[in-house]
Formats: C-alpha cells, structure tokens, sequence
C-alpha cells in the first residue's frame, strides 16, 4: 500500500471508530420553545418531564406486561454522598445529571460514557442545610444549573464549559437554591430556599443568552404593594420567608409560571398575625414580567413549618363533573386541592379532600377553600403543642403524577406522622442563623406517631380520582417513604423513597406491585424515561440523605432502633432484559 | 506551615488556622484527636512563640471580655473565638474558627477527656464535621452536643465521638488549661493512651 493510502486509511479507520464511539450521540439538538411545551416522547427535557409537571413518559414498550425482565443496562457513581435528588435529563442521548456539591454530570445515556463534569467551587465556609440538587434547565445549547451557594450557572451542553455565571441570592443570609431551573421563552427561572434563615422569597428570571437579570418577583409583598395588608405594618416582611424550592409548572398558552411558595418565618405566628400572603400559596407569574397574576393560598398564617412549594400540576380533566382547567396540588397540610386556573391569572377554588389524618384543618369553606383550624393545634408561645401531619406533612417536596390514560393523580404520602413542638423562643432575626423560634432540640426531637401508638403504616402510595374525588387505590408501606413518582404509557407508576433501598414498579391501574430492585442506595431521586434507538429505558439516581434521612432519625428514636442507609450517588438506568 | 496533612487531618478547621499565624502547639492539640502517629518535625519546634489564646463569645463585635469557667452555665455550650490575647483581637477571620465551649461534670468525662478539660470547660470545634454547620444544641438527656442541620450527636463527654447522624468524624478537639482566672488553649497536648485515626 502507498504511503499516502495507508495514511489516509489510517484517518479514515480512526475517524470511523471515533464515530462508531459517539454513534448513538447525533449533534446536540438545540432545545427551542416548541420543543418544551411540546416534548418528544423520547426525551426527557425538563424536571417533570413536562412544563404541566406531570411526571409522565407517554413511551409503553416498558409495561406491565413485561416489566418483570427490566434489569440494569449500566450504572454510574457520582462520587458523592448526601441525598441526590435529580432526574436524569435525556435530549437525544445526552444525559445530564446533578449531584450534591454544586456538580453536573454529563453522560451518553446508552452507555453510561462520561462525557464532561463540572464542578462549582463553593465557598469552604458555607453552611449547607440542604447540600443536594433537583436537576438541569435544557434551553438552546446550553445546560443551566442553580447552585447551593446561589448561583445560576449556564454551561455549553456539549463541553461543559461555562458560558456564564450569575449571583443571584445573598449566599451570606443562607440564600440558596437546590431547585432545578425552568427555562420558558427566553429565561431561565429560579428561587430561592432560606426559609429556616429568614430570607424574603422569590422568583427570578435571567435571560438564557446574556445571564442579566430579567425581573425578581417577591413572595412577600413590601409596604404598599398588594397583599402587604396581609402581614403587620414594620419589617416583617423582610424575613417573612416564602421560600421557593421546587421548579414552578408553566402553560405556554397563557405564558404563566405556576409556582408554590414555603411557609412564613419565624415558626411561630404571634409576631406575624395575619395571613402572611403569599406564603404557602400558589402563585402565577406573567414570564415576561414577573407580575404576580392570581394566587391561591391553601392555607393562612402558617404555624406548623408546611411549606407548599410543590407546584400545582396543571390538568385540563374533568373535575366534579365540569371540565376545568385544573391545577392540582397534594398539600403539605394532607389535603389534596383542586384548582381552577383562568386565563387571567386567577386561580378559583374547586375542591378539596384530606388524603392523611389531620387535626388542624377541621373543614374547609365550601366556595373559598379557606380551612378553620383547630386552634389547639396551633404550635406557638406559651406551651408545648402536638399536631398531624407532622412537621413534614402529608406530602413534603417529593412530586406527585398525574397519568393521562389512566386518569389517575398519584401522591406519595406519610400518614399516622405528628410533631410535637415545645414553647417557643422570642425569635430574633440574625443573618445566617436559624430564623425558626423553636428551641433547637425540641426540633430535632419532635417527630410523634399518631395516638402515640406506632402504626401498621405510614407511607402510602395513593392513586386519586379527581372528577368523583375518589381514592382508587392505595399502596400501603410497613415504613415512611420519600418518593417522587414516574408513571408512564406503559401503565406503570416507578418510584423508591423506602429506607431498603427498592426501587419499585406498580401497575399503574391497581397498585400492585411488579418489580423491585435493591439499588446501592436509597433512592429519594426524581426518576424519568427515554428512549434511544428504539429502546426504552427507566433512569434514576440512587443516594439517600438530607430530609428522609432526617425523619429516619426521628423514627429511629420512636422506634428505639438503629436504621442506617448507606449514602453514595449512582446513576442506575435499567432496560428489558432481551 | 507548609505539610498538607494538616489542613487535610484537622477536619473540620479553618484553613486559617493551618496557615496563618496560629501557634504551632496549638496545631498539636488540633490534631491530637486525628493523627494516628505524632510528626517528628513539629515536636522540634515546641515553645517557638507564647502567645496565649484566651477565650471569648463568637457573637461579640467589640469589649471582647475573656471567658472564666464560672460565666458558663452547667451544660449550656457557647460558640467562641479564640481570643489573641497580644493582639487584643479574636481570631474569627473565618467562621470555620469558632470553637464550642461547655462546662460539664468533670466524673462524667472520660480520662482522656478530662485530661483536654480546665474547670470542668471542654472545647471542640464548633464546626460539625457534616455540612459545616454550626453545633450548639446540648441535649442533656442524651448527653450529647447535636447539631441542628441533620440531627448528627456527638458524646462531648467522650471527645465527641459521633453517637448517630450522617457526622463522618468526631469534632476536633482543643485541649483547655487556665492562664490565671481565664480559659486558654492550652499551650501543651495532655498525654493520652493512643488516638483513634
């Protein structure tokens, strides 16, 4: 063969095992507007799947016909401990996911193949209360990510490299962000957590391209603006908390962004008498502007730490027999709330059905939805209180989701759970402390079981019929879980959150169970499907940590017992077994 | 003070200590708990300086006034700088300085323990060895000091070995003596029978 020949055979045999390699990898597509609000069922672009936030991949070669035979195609470790709580993030086979300590991975999602990792240095001080993240923004060709240490960060989706970096919170007053952002016309999306520290909540938006800040919507309203006649007349408001940590849900129709706000600071509410709007609301955000638009507020003056930062998953269906624009929100405060989301911005009461035992919400107004509490229920000065749910509530931040062929609206619930919280301090705000007004041990030592009397269970996986109000059926756990929810066409719903590290498929239409998986870890992460030539899989991190880990301990104490889940991160992704 | 190990052994310090003027003796007592083997080429460089690290009340910003063992009350902890007595300055360019102080029983404490104690006052870094954040909460029934991000519980009786909780180490601990009515850092590491690595 000729030199020349040999050289160029040479390149061309190189080249091709160069592309053989990154076969299943195509060039990035460009994630555009059209392509968010209307996702191939291939992909799994955003947090939820959808920006309805239904949890939910239309993909059905994986069903319950044959989910017996899933089995692991290739795993993944992170080389993290702590609770890793993101979905895996699938565009065309690019894989991105992120890890406790500021970190993104991104990885081919056939192969398991490490394609690039960044890592933000955070600051060596930083106190972390929640050091994990909920996950990726995809928008144009850039990968966005928010950070424990307040940034908002985009990264080219190919190489990794940083194309620019925001501050968006003041990381002094324990500002921080866990949640995956959302990317909608333009900008990235984020909140704040810092609730427990005192901050004034928000939204903020950046512009995708530039990084400059776009607009801030506050959670608390300031003097003069709307809702301020809901707190005390002072500075209140400024440490009112109304924190947002979970990614808000978005109709493009009516370019509105459905997000659900934390509770107010401090715990407790002698010094904050009123409503406290727009605390343990949803509200709907105009994108361009940032105005708040409409509200609902499931539950007024916060005493009992209920955050409601799950965003309402929005559903056109037929509710009480009308159809509606629904948007559906499983409550911290155990009720399961229906909603009516008009073109405006407004959002009107429909329904509302306790889904756990509750002492403090006695009823509910038939027209407004405005709970009457049992006021000796309600934590405070003076004395010690106990009350159900507990401080976690029916549901905590782990998403519920709503499956379109089965019409059924799944909730992953704690039942029998209460807190007791002794007499609270006077609370004095001191940035980057603790803005609760609880003494701390009373805290850590104030998980309950109902009556006392430890329960048959407590998790519950609980499938809803929303037009007739109905439970369709319950999974009933032995044990708490923390348990985002996947459903999928292939009428399965996917999910962990147990303390013996299953990883579980249910059918979907019943609750039985028909496939588990010990995985290395706990898993309390979001899982999410894909499909790549042809081939379906079911992804999700494993890696226990943060809140489950901390109601392990209380039930640890209750139960005189000594459960330890091992921590550490891996990517577990499983396809049928041919 | 230029060996790696010292910064990567003593968990839970601030880089500052390791590497600004901090007295090296007292780095020994820093990493008394951590190190498995002494390091010869510290032990030659014992009493280079003197200067006395006294202690006072993290949250003050000015009127610095040394903490006694009678202005702790029984089993109530205190977050607190070290105090550079020369300097008339604390020592809290970092955060990752502060240091929790308790007074406790002194029958209570184990040998070793009692051995790092002035008073009956026990000293560790106020640093949970987790996620950083800040350990200040005594549980008496437990006879622990926890923290209160993710409930880990550390013996403080027992050189503050994890009881429970994702804690993956002990809090350092930092030996105390008395130089005249006031609690120091002392200037000497108490001998003790082997360290756990």
């Amino acid at each position: 063969m000729s030199h020349l020949l040999k050289k160029v055979s040479l390149a061309v045999v190189s080249a091709c095992a160069v592309m053989a390699h990154a076969a299943t990898l195509g060039p990035y597509a460009p994630v555009t507007d059209a392509r968010l609000s209307n996702p191939e069922a291939s992909n799994w672009l955003m947090y939820r799947g959808n920006y309805q936030g239904w949890g939910y991949s239309s993909l059905e070669k994986i069903n319950t016909g044959n989910v017996k035979k899933l089995d692991l195609a290739w795993s993944f470790s992170t080389g993290v401990t702590e609770g890793h709580q993101a979905p895996p993030i699938v565009n065309n086979g690019y894989m991105y996911v992120t890890t406790p300590n500021a970190q993104v991975i991104a990885l081919n999602a056939v192969t398991g193949e490490e394609l690039w990792r960044y890592k933000k240095e955070i600051p060596a001080d930083l106190l972390m209360l929640h050091n994990t993240n909920r996950g990726v923004a995809l928008y144009g060709d850039k990968v966005f990510v928010a950070t424990v240490d307040s940034h908002l960060i985009a990264l080219d989706a190919v190489t990794g490299k940083v194309v620019w970096d925001a501050t968006v919170g003041d990381v002094k007053a324990l500002s921080y962000i866990t949640l995956a952002p959302l990317a909608a016309k333009g900008k990235i999306l984020v909140g704040s957590s810092g609730g427990e520290t005192g901050i004034r909540g928000f939204v903020a938006a950046f512009d995708a391209n530039s990084g400059k800040e776009a607009w801030r919507a506050y959670t608390t309203p300031g003097p003069g603006e709307p809702g301020s006649e809901t707190w005390p007349a002072g500075d209140a408001y400024k440490n009112g908390g109304g924190s947002v940590w979970i990614t808000g849900t978005y109709d493009p129709a009516t370019n509105l962004a459905y997000w659900g706000t934390g509770n107010p600071a401090p715990w407790p509410t002698e010094g904050r008498p009123g409503d406290n709007l727009y605390t343990t609301s949803t509200i709907a955000l105009d994108v361009d502007t940032g105005k708040i638009k409409g509200h609902h507020q499931y539950h007024y003056n916060d005493a009992w730490d209920w955050d409601e930062v799950s965003a309402p998953v929005l559903i056109d269906t037929d509710i009480n027999g009308r159809k509606v624009k629904g948007a559906v929100h499983a409550g911290r405060n155990g009720y399961l709330w229906m909603l009516d989301r008009q073109p405006s911005g407004k959002i009107d009461f429909v329904n509302g059905i306790s889904y756990v035992y509750n002492d403090v919400i006695k009823s509910l107004d038939k027209t407004t939805g405005r709970p009457t509490y049992d006021l000796s229920k309600k934590p405070g000065m003076g004395k010690a209180v106990s009350f159900c749910p507990s401080l976690w509530g029916g549901k905590d931040w782990p998403p519920e989701a709503w499956n379109p062929k089965t019409k059924l609206f799944y909730i992953p619930a704690n039942n029998h759970l209460c807190s007791e919280l002794p007499a609270a301090d006077e609370a004095a705000y001191k940035k980057g402390d603790l803005y609760i007004g609880y003494p701390i041990d009373g805290v850590l030592g104030s998980l309950r079981y109902q009556g006392g009397k430890k329960p048959d269970s407590i998790g519950e996986l609980q499938a809803w019929d929303l037009n007739t109000g109905k439970l369709a059926w319950s999974h009933k756990y032995d044990r708490a879980i923390w348990a985002p929810l996947l459903t999928t066409g292939g009428n399965l719903v996917f999910t962990g959150g147990t303390n013996d590290r299953k990883f579980r498929a249910f059918d979907a239409r019943n609750g039985k169970v028909l496939w588990e998986y010990s995985m290395p870890s706990g898993v309390t992460a979001v899982p999410s499907s894909f499909e790549v030539n042809g081939e379906q899989y079911i992804a999700v991190q494993a890696g226990w940590g943060i809140d489950a880990e901390r109601m392990q301990a209380g039930i640890n104490t209750l139960n005189n017992t000594k459960t330890a889940v091992p921590q550490g991160g891996t990517v577990m992704v499983f396809k049928l077994e041919k | 003070m230029k060996a790696p190990s010292i910064s990567s052994a003593c968990h839970g310090c601030a880089q500052k200590i390791a590497c600004s003027d901090v007295d090296r003796r007292q780095m020994m007592q820093l990493l008394a708990t951590g190190l498995a083997t002494s390091l010869p080429f510290m032990a030659t460089q014992v009493h280079a300086e003197s200067t006395v690290h006294l202690l006072v009340d993290a949250d003050a910003e000015k009127d610095f006034a040394p903490l006694r063992p009678n202005d702790l009350k029984l089993g109530k902890p205190l977050l607190v700088f070290p105090f550079d007595a020369k300097a008339g300055a604390p020592k809290n360019e970092s955060r990752l300085n502060k240091l929790v102080v308790i007074r406790l029983p002194e029958d209570q404490m184990t040998p070793e323990t009692k051995a790092r104690s002035a008073s009956g006052v026990l000293a560790y870094s106020g640093i949970c060895t987790h996620q950083g954040c800040e350990v200040k909460t005594w549980m008496a029934k437990e006879s622990v000091l926890a923290c209160y991000c993710h409930a880990s519980k550390f013996a403080l009786l027992d050189g503050a070995k994890v009881v429970s909780g994702p804690a993956p180490k002990p809090l350092a601990s930092i030996a105390l003596s008395m130089n005249g009515e006031f609690l120091a850092i002392a200037s000497e590491v108490p001998p003790s029978s082997g360290q756990p690595s």
